[in-house]
């Protein structure tokens, strides 16, 4: 069987996956983006063909995506995250008319066709807030690891209302309220509720339409999808994938381009090169 | 001889200055705001006094200003931080009719009438990429703290243009300069450059005019009067060493001799 690959090279995390013709997936990988992208990439690449068992000669199309899609220099050709993550998305759930990206510095809100099509998108360009970075901040703040912050803010009862929009400051709101002898869990379900007030108006300006699917790594945090979904008055798809959804899309895109390769080698015939 | 005090609780430092009746600074003290915001104003004015060679009864007027003012229990009146650092600013430098002020978490332009009173006035504190804390969180992405800033950036012969729109994006911009080799004091530099483009903007909003008179802790770093100086194209008054940081504490301690001679009117 022929595989292609998918590398999102993000602005915190790069992940690569691999899938077969059937578009099942072969292998995936994560590794940490840090200051040298080209090598992120690279290592994402040679770890999804560690973990799936594959030599590199046997990955025929490789399409790199994300913030860093030009550093994957081993790639075929490049496709913005945008389209990545709509087609991972429509992939995963057929339905998806919106879908809401949360990474570690953008959150991006897309609408799509029926067919899968970008139709219209908006994302934060010029400030961190409602983004990841956010939760990273909070995590940095009350020394909490990311992945206890979701469960932690669950334990909250009374969401204590976070009222900076900045990043930065809300970093000092957060301890100032840890000081004013809050409860971490009510301070964090509060941090939740901010982020998921501002995605949710990030949404309406392209349209909530139904199914909305929730992609990107902080789709993990359990809190900050159950904050969406009551946000929205809805409920998101979430899939397992979350994590690798612009990864998974790129590698569609790749197997696209696998077959119109040799669709046209088969029927052009005579002169050409292959 | 008759005493008065202003504390202004600033989102990084609290400040506190014992003034005598002759207008002249008698003590001064200056600490890390963190959280506890009545403890650390009544611990700055306290020492203020201690400093001065007095005992807190000698104190007859306190007048809190800063956003932490209405936790300060142990000031009889407070006012905003415009008005006391307006006052502060116009004691200094009487021709003053532009203030820029930019500390820690915020930055403030205002235009003073010919009576020294506030005309108009702007206010950054929603990002952090137009305040002090843009500089400190470049400083921190390569390593050095706030107190280095100022030397690091006096090393500079160019700055090195940062965007400036978010002080979380300026990180991976930081980096990639850094990784191109850039020399960390042009990476400062540029920061500086981009916060003095936001105070410029800030500044054009309140319809600027000259004196100008830059106060506020951001304003201890030498290279952002100069650079200011540059932009604007004319001599711009800055009150010299920390007294920059005081400002809005001396302007508290004034409004506060101000009013106890009022009250002392009334009295007689």
């Amino acid at each position: 069987m022929a595989y292609v690959a998918g590398v999102d090279v993000g602005s915190t995390q790069t992940k690569a996956v691999i899938i077969g013709e059937d578009r099942t997936i072969a292998a995936r990988s994560l590794v940490p983006t840090g200051a040298n992208v080209i090598r992120a990439a690279e290592t994402a690449f040679e770890e999804a063909l560690a973990a799936g068992d594959l030599q590199e000669g046997e990955v025929e199309y490789v399409v790199g995506t994300g913030y860093g899609r030009y550093k994957v220099t081993f790639g075929n050709t490049q496709v913005t995250e945008i389209s990545c993550h709509g087609r991972g998305a429509v992939h995963m759930f057929p339905n998806t008319r919106t879908v809401v990206d949360m990474g570690g510095q953008d959150t991006k809100a897309i609408q799509v066709s029926p067919g899968g099509e970008i139709v219209d998108f908006c994302m934060n360009d010029k400030c961190a807030a409602g983004t990841g970075r956010f939760l990273g901040a909070a995590s940095g703040a009350l020394d909490i690891p990311l992945d206890e912050l979701g469960p932690t803010a669950l334990r909250g009862t009374r969401a204590v209302k976070i009222s900076t929009t900045c990043t930065v400051f809300a970093e000092s709101e957060v301890l100032s309220w840890l000081g004013k002898g809050k409860k971490i869990e009510d301070i964090l379900l509060g941090v939740h509720q901010s982020i998921a007030a501002r995605s949710a108006g990030l949404l309406r300006r392209v349209g909530v339409e139904e199914e909305v699917t929730f992609t990107g790594g902080v789709a993990r945090n359990i809190a900050m999808v159950e904050t969406l979904n009551e946000r929205l008055g809805l409920t998101v798809n979430v899939s397992e994938e979350s994590h690798y959804m612009g990864a998974l899309g790129a590698a569609l895109f790749a197997l696209d381009h696998l077959l119109v390769r040799r669709t046209p080698t088969a029927v052009a015939g005579k002169g050409a090169e292959s | 001889m008759t005493y008065t005090a202003g504390i202004d609780v600033g989102s990084t430092y609290t400040k506190a200055v014992v003034l005598d009746e002759s207008g002249a600074i008698a003590g001064r003290i200056m600490k890390p705001t963190g959280f506890r915001l009545s403890e650390v104003g009544r611990d700055c004015l306290w020492e203020a006094v201690a400093a001065a060679g007095l005992e807190r009864p000698d104190v007859e007027y306190v007048v809190a200003t800063g956003f932490g003012r209405h936790q300060v229990d142990e000031s009889d009146v407070h006012v905003t931080d415009l008005t006391a650092a307006s006052r502060g600013a116009a004691h200094l430098f009487p021709g003053t009719r532009t203030i820029l002020d930019v500390g820690g978490q915020t930055m403030k332009a205002t235009r003073l009438g010919e009576d020294a009173k506030v005309k108009s006035f702007r206010l950054n504190d929603k990002c952090a990429a137009g305040t002090g804390a843009f500089l400190e969180k470049t400083a921190r992405y390569m390593g050095y703290t706030t107190q280095e800033i100022g030397p690091l950036v006096a090393t500079s012969k160019e700055a090195i243009p940062i965007s400036g729109v978010c002080a979380v994006f300026a990180e991976s911009e930081v980096i990639n300069h850094l990784s191109q080799g850039a020399a960390p004091a042009e990476i400062m530099h540029g920061a500086i450059v981009s916060l003095v483009g936001r105070s410029l903007q800030l500044m054009k909003r309140v319809r600027m005019e000259p004196e100008f008179t830059l106060i506020g802790g951001i304003l201890r770093f030498q290279r952002m009067a100069d650079v200011i100086r540059e932009e604007l194209g004319t001599e711009v008054n800055v009150p010299e060493g920390d007294m920059v940081q005081f400002t809005a504490a001396l302007g508290a301690a004034l409004l506060g001799q101000r009013r106890l001679s009022r009250l002392r009117e009334d009295v007689a």
